[in-house]
Formats: C-alpha cells, sequence, structure tokens
C-alpha cells in the first residue's frame, strides 16, 4: 500500500503502540485485498460484546486500552449480550455478566460511545453521500452503503476499533466506485405490506446468491419504500446473502435511475418477485411440534415506529400463559416508548422489552433454549430466522400481525 | 483426479497442513458454529455435526456476518480454531477476523477443490505460493 508521511509516522510509533499496532493490521487487511491506500474515515460503529469476543478478546481489549488506545473520530457501539435488568431473569451467567460490565468499562476507557445498538442509521449518525465511513453489523453497513450513498464495508469489532484509533481504512470494496455498480436486477411485483415480506424478499434474493459483490437493483415497486422497510430488506439481503449494498431505483441515492444503478451495463441476471413468491417463502418452514411459546421482535432492534406498531397490535390483549414474547431496541427508542405509553402498552400484555441487545447475541442463548424448552421461534424479522440456527431452534418467518396473534393464542400456523 | 494441487486467488499466513474438510454449503461462525466446541450445530448445514478444529476448512461461500471478527480470535483462544479457512469467495470480515486471529485464510480456487480432493486428504496451504497441495490421500 502506499502510505502518507502521516501513516508512516503511526508506523514509526509517533502516534504510539496501539496506533501503531492497529494501522500494522489494517496494513496486512488492506495487503489481502489489494487496496492501494487509505481512506479518512469521520465514524466507526463497532461490535464488542463478551458473548462474541470472548475471554481472549477481553484481554486484547484490555492490552489494547493499556496500550494507550484512544479513538479520534466518532466511535460508537453495536448491540450487545447482556441487558443488566434482565440478566438474572434470564438465567444468564454471573460471571460473565460482570466481564461485559468490565468490557464496557474498558470501551469507554478508549472513548468508545456505548451506544448498543444496532439501528445507529436511524438513531444516532446519518452519513451523507460519499462519506467514508468504518461501520460494523451487516444491517448497518448495507444500510449506510444503500440508502444514505456513504461507503464502508463490513468492518468486524477488530477491525472497526482499528479504525478508530488511526483514523482511517484500507480503500477497498465499497469504498471504490467500480464495486458500487449494480450487477443484477430485481422486480418487486409483490404488494409488500409487512416488514417480514421484505425481509423475505432478502432471503428469495441473497441466499441463492451469496456473495458480498453482488449489488441487486430494485425497481417496479408501486411506491415509495419506508426507512424501516428498507431495514429489513437491507438486513436480510447481508444476512442470506452476505451482500454490503443494494440500490433501489428512484429511492436510494446512486440509483436516480435503472440505467445509472447499472454503471451503464446490462444486469447479469433479472428477477421478478411476486406474491406467490413470498407465500412460498412462508410455506418453507416447517412447524416442528408446534411450540408457540417463543415470539421474537428483534434483529434490528425496533425503530419508534415499529414499537408503535406493535404497541396498537398488542394493545389490550394478553400473551398466552407460559410464553416469552420479547421484544428488543435501544435505549433511545425505549425511552421515547416510554414516554409515549408504547412501552407501557407492551408491557401491559406480558410482552418483555430488551433493552441495548439483540436476541440472537444474548449471552447463553442455547442453554436459555434449553431451560425453556423451546424448540421453535417465531419472527417478523427473516435475519433473526437465518441467524440463530447454531442456536438449533427452529426458526419461522410470519407477518407481523401473525406473531402477534401466535404470541396471544398460541396457535402457530 | 487429475491434479494434486490449486491455484488461490488470495492469501494469507503461514503455510499450514491438515486434514481437508469440504463444504457444499458456505460457513459462519455465528451461523453455524458451536464456537464452544468447534462443531458445526446448525440443523440441516452439509457439515452437521462435523468438528473444524485443526482441520483446513474449505467453504464456497461466507455467510453473513461480523462476528467472525471476534470468533476466530476466541477460537484460536480455546484452542478449537481450524488451521485454515479456503474460500471460493469471501467477505472482508472472514478475512479480518483470519488476520486478526492469525489463522490462514485464501479467497478464490482454480479449480474447485471437489475436483482435485476430498473430505480427509493430508493437505499443505501455502499463501505465499498462492497454492494448495493434496499430500496424503485420505485411507
Amino acid at each position: 500500500m502506499q502510505l502518507s508521511p502521516e501513516e508512516r509516522a503511526i508506523l514509526g510509533g509517533g502516534r504510539g503502540a496501539a496506533a501503531r499496532r492497529a494501522l500494522e493490521y489494517q496494513v496486512k487487511v488492506g495487503d489481502f485485498w489489494g487496496a492501494k491506500r487509505f481512506v479518512p474515515v469521520t465514524n466507526v460503529h463497532m461490535m464488542g460484546d463478551i458473548e462474541v469476543m470472548g475471554d481472549g478478546g477481553l484481554q486484547w481489549l484490555k492490552d489494547t486500552a493499556a496500550l494507550g488506545a484512544r479513538c479520534v473520530v466518532g466511535t460508537t457501539t453495536n448491540a450487545r449480550c447482556i441487558d443488566f435488568a434482565h440478566c438474572e431473569r434470564l438465567g444468564q451467567d454471573a460471571g460473565e455478566v460482570a466481564k461485559e460490565r468490565e468490557l464496557i468499562a474498558c470501551l469507554r476507557r478508549m472513548d468508545v460511545i456505548t451506544t448498543d445498538t444496532c439501528i445507529n442509521y436511524q438513531t444516532v449518525y446519518q452519513p451523507h453521500l460519499g462519506e467514508h465511513v468504518a461501520w460494523g453489523d451487516t444491517g448497518t453497513v448495507i444500510y449506510a452503503n444503500s440508502v444514505f450513498g456513504a461507503r464502508s464495508n463490513f468492518e468486524s469489532g477488530p477491525a472497526a476499533l482499528a479504525a478508530a484509533i488511526t483514523g482511517r481504512t484500507p480503500e477497498y470494496g465499497f469504498h471504490l466506485d467500480e464495486h458500487r455498480r449494480g450487477v443484477f436486477t430485481v422486480e418487486l411485483r409483490a404488494p409488500l405490506d409487512d416488514l417480514a415480506d421484505w425481509g423475505a424478499v432478502g432471503k428469495i434474493v441473497g441466499e441463492p446468491r451469496q456473495s458480498y459483490f453482488a449489488v441487486p437493483v430494485f425497481h417496479g415497486f408501486h411506491r415509495t419504500p419506508t426507512a424501516d422497510e428498507l431495514k429489513h430488506l437491507g438486513a436480510a439481503l447481508a444476512s442470506y446473502g452476505s451482500m454490503g449494498m443494494f440500490h433501489f431505483v428512484g429511492a436510494t441515492p446512486e440509483a436516480p435511475t435503472m440505467e445509472a444503478a447499472l454503471g451503464r451495463r446490462d444486469p447479469a441476471e433479472r428477477l421478478v418477485i411476486t406474491d406467490a413468491d413470498l407465500e412460498r417463502v412462508y410455506a418453507g418452514y416447517g412447524l416442528g411440534d408446534g411450540d408457540a411459546r417463543l415470539v421474537v421482535f428483534s434483529g434490528p432492534q425496533q425503530s419508534l415506529l415499529e414499537m408503535k406498531q406493535l404497541a396498537d397490535l398488542f394493545a389490550g390483549r394478553k400473551i398466552q400463559a407460559g410464553a416469552s414474547c420479547i421484544v428488543t431496541t435501544n435505549r433511545g427508542v425505549l425511552a421515547q416508548a416510554r414516554a409515549l405509553g408504547f412501552a407501557g402498552t407492551l408491557e401491559d400484555a406480558g410482552v418483555t422489552i430488551l433493552e441495548g441487545v439483540c436476541f440472537y447475541i444474548l449471552q447463553n442463548l442455547s442453554p436459555m433454549r434449553v431451560a425453556n424448552k423451546w424448540t421453535n421461534m417465531v419472527s417478523n424479522s427473516a435475519k433473526i430466522v437465518n441467524i440463530i440456527g447454531a442456536h438449533r431452534f427452529n426458526a419461522i418467518l410470519r407477518r407481523t400481525r401473525e406473531c402477534v396473534e401466535i404470541a396471544c393464542t398460541g396457535v402457530l400456523r | 483426479m487429475s491434479a494434486a494441487r490449486l491455484r488461490v486467488a488470495r492469501a494469507f499466513g503461514p503455510p499450514v497442513e491438515g486434514v481437508a474438510l469440504l463444504s457444499e454449503e458456505g460457513f459462519s461462525p455465528r451461523y453455524d458454529l458451536d464456537r464452544w466446541s468447534g462443531v458445526i450445530t446448525k440443523a440441516g448445514h452439509k457439515l452437521e455435526g462435523e468438528n473444524i478444529k485443526d482441520k483446513v476448512c474449505f467453504f464456497p461461500t461466507a455467510k453473513g456476518g461480523i462476528a467472525a471478527g471476534w470468533a476466530f480470535h476466541d477460537l484460536q483462544w480455546k484452542k478449537i480454531a481450524p488451521k485454515a479457512f479456503i474460500f471460493g469467495v469471501t467477505n472482508p470480515v472472514m478475512v479480518q477476523g483470519a488476520i486478526f486471529a492469525g489463522i490462514t485464510i485464501t479467497e478464490g480456487w482454480t479449480p474447485h477443490p471437489r475436483e482435485i480432493l476430498a473430505t480427509g486428504d493430508w493437505v499443505r496451504v501455502d499463501p505465499l505460493g498462492r497454492s494448495i497441495e493434496v499430500l496424503r490421500r485420505a485411507s
């Protein structure tokens, strides 16, 4: 890689041992991808929790902090694995809870703002067209690239922290124009009236085409999509397809026209999605033993508008005896939801609202599943239905209203 | 099986040898793996029940996912990491994670591994030479 005088100074130790170590790591990553140089970043969003990093990661983090590491750009954190208000009730391990507290303190010593959210793009920071950022959680990255027209690769926790410390990231992937052009087109001929439908589209498009650089171009939809709809679409594309970007003609900034989105090239493939395709997705989930005692609204965390929708659907109702219905959101949304009465309505119905976490990354989730004798997990999020497999749930995607019915009646169809 | 060597497009890490584990399905440590045992636990995964510890793992694609960045390091710490990840197509996180953990990783292959080797063969991965060689066939 071609290094600037400042970067050479960092490698020479001019900004301390932590910055030197971070840049050395970034050079290796850049070399793998053939990056020619670094680009400065304005914002970093990183994943860091004890469930994913384990004791080794925590030790590394403590070592990094001890080396004097400090963030030089605004840096926020993704959803974590423990809600301290609920950890005992959820049966989470006390030792791991203590480590999570230690981990948070360590991040704060490095000037990381522990926002604990995977919807930073809705609630914390909205980068502008062409702005280079280094974000982690795939859903945040695909939203940044697609909806804002900002530029980020998937940045893992250590890679994002390195960017936070050095203020830059290797220029490859979606930082470059050549990878941002649409590759294939998807015509949307379905009404897509529910958030789950948008996730199902992500599954249909992403699952058979797993490729980071396969950029779909959506078109033909009958109205303007909302932010939450694009959130579920992007999260599912990133999850099922490991895709880092999409275009939506007339809605996303680099797709004013189909031609612009494709970079004036022919699409490699032309897909059409109809209601029949969506119904095949829903029909494709086996119902296992029919267990309907776990309904989850999470992955991504709920926006304020999603909280309102759920409150409207649960108003005056109760979840079935012995069932669990879990909603996750972030601190800011929950505060607003409480002030507006949405949270109270949900809790009156028996819903558990977890703050700052996502269900699938909860510490101790596999033992929690066993202890509760959960076999099925029902959700309106296609992402979480896909991602939770290692914990051996039989995960089932259903539309939002159906999820609420299942939670309240215990009848799974 | 006319040749005993395949070429890779990109590579990082030290040369390693180990038992090949070929998958016809992509991989994510978050989606598919029990990160406390190294066993692929996702129901229906093509390698369900297989342990990746000390294996040279061949996956056609990467799934997801930001978790690999920390998870690969965690696997090393727990001494249940594979010797190498060999991807047909991967994503930045798998690479960032492998480099962070010091695990050999490659992307892009010619020919497809199934044409020259099988699960159980003993293979050598040479990142500098951009090649993977079959040293011994599974008995």
